[in-house]
Formats: C-alpha cells, structure tokens, sequence
C-alpha cells in the first residue's frame, strides 16, 4: 500500500512549460489564418474592382437609373 | 439535485423537532441529517476541507475505541484494513468517492430546454395576440422598389451587396 509521492513542487511551471508553446502556436495560427482568409481576399477585391472601375461609366448608369436628384436621367 | 432536496426536508423535520425537544443537537451520529444543529461543527465531504471540523463517527463503539487506542502506537505495526477502518472512522467519502461525477447534467439540460421551448410557446402568443401590424415599409412591393434602388445605387458594390448583382444580365449571380 506505499504509493509513489506526488509531486508537491514546481506545478505551475510544468503546466506553463506544456501550454505556452501550445497557446503561442494557436495564436499565429488564428493570426495567420485571418490574415490570408480574411484581409488577403479582401484587399484583393477591392484591387481587382478599382483596377477596371471606370467612375464616369457607373455615373451615367446611376443617373440613367434616377437616384440623383441633381441630375435627371438625359431623357428629360 | 435529490441530495439538496433530501437536506431541505432534513432542514425542515430538523427545525421543527428542535422545536419540540429540549436538547438541540444529538451527537449520536453528526451526519444524521433529522437533528441539524448549525451552531455546532457538522461534518462535511468537500475536495477544499480535507480535515472536517468533526470526524465522521463520532460515538466509538469498543471495538472502534481499541483500534483508536492502537493507533497511538506505531503505525507500521497496524494492518491495510485497520488503517482504512481508521480512515472510514473520520471521513465518510473518499476523495474519488466525493468527486465522482452524476447524470445530474442530463436532467438540467433537459429542464434548460423544456423551459426554453415553453417560452417559446409564450413569445409566440405573444407575438400573435400583442404585438401590433408590421410597418409598411415591410410590404412586398416596398421591399422590391428598395432592392431596385439600392442595386441602381451600387450599394456595397465591391464584396457585399450590388457585388452580388449582374448588371448585364440583369440578374442575380
């Protein structure tokens, strides 16, 4: 009936060693994955819409559309 | 849940028959949950007080008042089961014993939801007999011209709304 003694010192520092690297290695991994699933698209999007976006083209649909009250549709 | 529930009744019986007899607290067994007399130390199976205030049994019989006796001698000389008797004379549960988990979980999910779904069923009245009509501006033919409008606007129109529109097609993608 002796069991071995459990250990009574050095608790915390056993727990850290097993999870710090583990924490920071999900953090970049979260960081990593937001950065090219989120911000990479994103940047991306918004580069290829203004690399052909031609300003006065979609003014003229707006105003052919007839949302603008300071400019009437060119029919009338 | 059937624990806490026997300790209310025990409460109960407790404070009534402390009304009735003269003598509060009966020592005969500290754990006998009828006669509760909370200005006296009670015993306790908790993992954070591993040393209750009272040790379990508290009226030794002769044999259990030897094996006390003989636990004033060297203790290399008492046996496995004299020491677990000794043991069980001062606590009730063992650590495993008072930490082993229960279905009790089983039975507070199932009341979480059965009381969810009957809020439901009054949101739902309450929904149909309160509340007032929606306003107008939730009408079908609202809603269309809205649409119309804010695609003729290019709301959002690199990834969110108008993104989603063709405008040759004249339809959605």
């Amino acid at each position: 009936m002796s069991l071995a003694k459990p250990a009574m010192r050095g608790l915390l520092a056993k727990r850290l060693r097993f999870h710090l690297p583990i924490a920071f290695a999900l953090s970049l991994v979260a960081a990593a994955a937001f950065k090219y699933g989120v911000t990479e698209p994103r940047k991306k999007a918004y580069a290829d819409f203004y690399k052909e976006y031609d300003a006065m083209k979609e003014f003229n649909a707006m105003r052919e559309a007839g949302i603008f009250e300071s400019v009437r549709p060119s029919g009338e | 849940m059937l624990a806490s529930r026997a300790l209310v009744r025990g409460l109960q019986s407790g404070f009534w028959r402390r009304v009735s007899t003269s003598s509060g607290a009966r020592a005969a067994h500290p754990h006998d949950v009828d006669v509760l007399d909370c200005s006296a130390p009670q015993y306790n199976n908790r993992p954070d007080t591993p040393w209750p205030d009272v040790p379990f049994v508290r009226n030794l019989s002769a044999e259990q008042k030897k094996l006390k006796e003989k636990e004033k001698g060297p203790w290399t000389q008492l046996t496995k089961e004299e020491k677990l008797a000794i043991y069980r004379l001062t606590h009730e549960l063992s650590f495993p014993e008072m930490n082993k988990g229960s279905k009790e979980w089983m039975t507070v999910l199932g009341g979480i939801f059965y009381f969810l779904g009957f809020t439901a069923l009054l949101v739902w009245w309450q929904r149909v007999y309160v509340y007032g009509d929606v306003p107008h501006t939730f009408s079908q033919e609202w809603v269309e011209k809205q649409t119309q409008m804010m695609i003729d606007m290019r709301v959002n129109p690199v990834q969110g709304f108008s993104n989603k529109w063709d405008y040759e097609k004249k339809q959605w993608k």
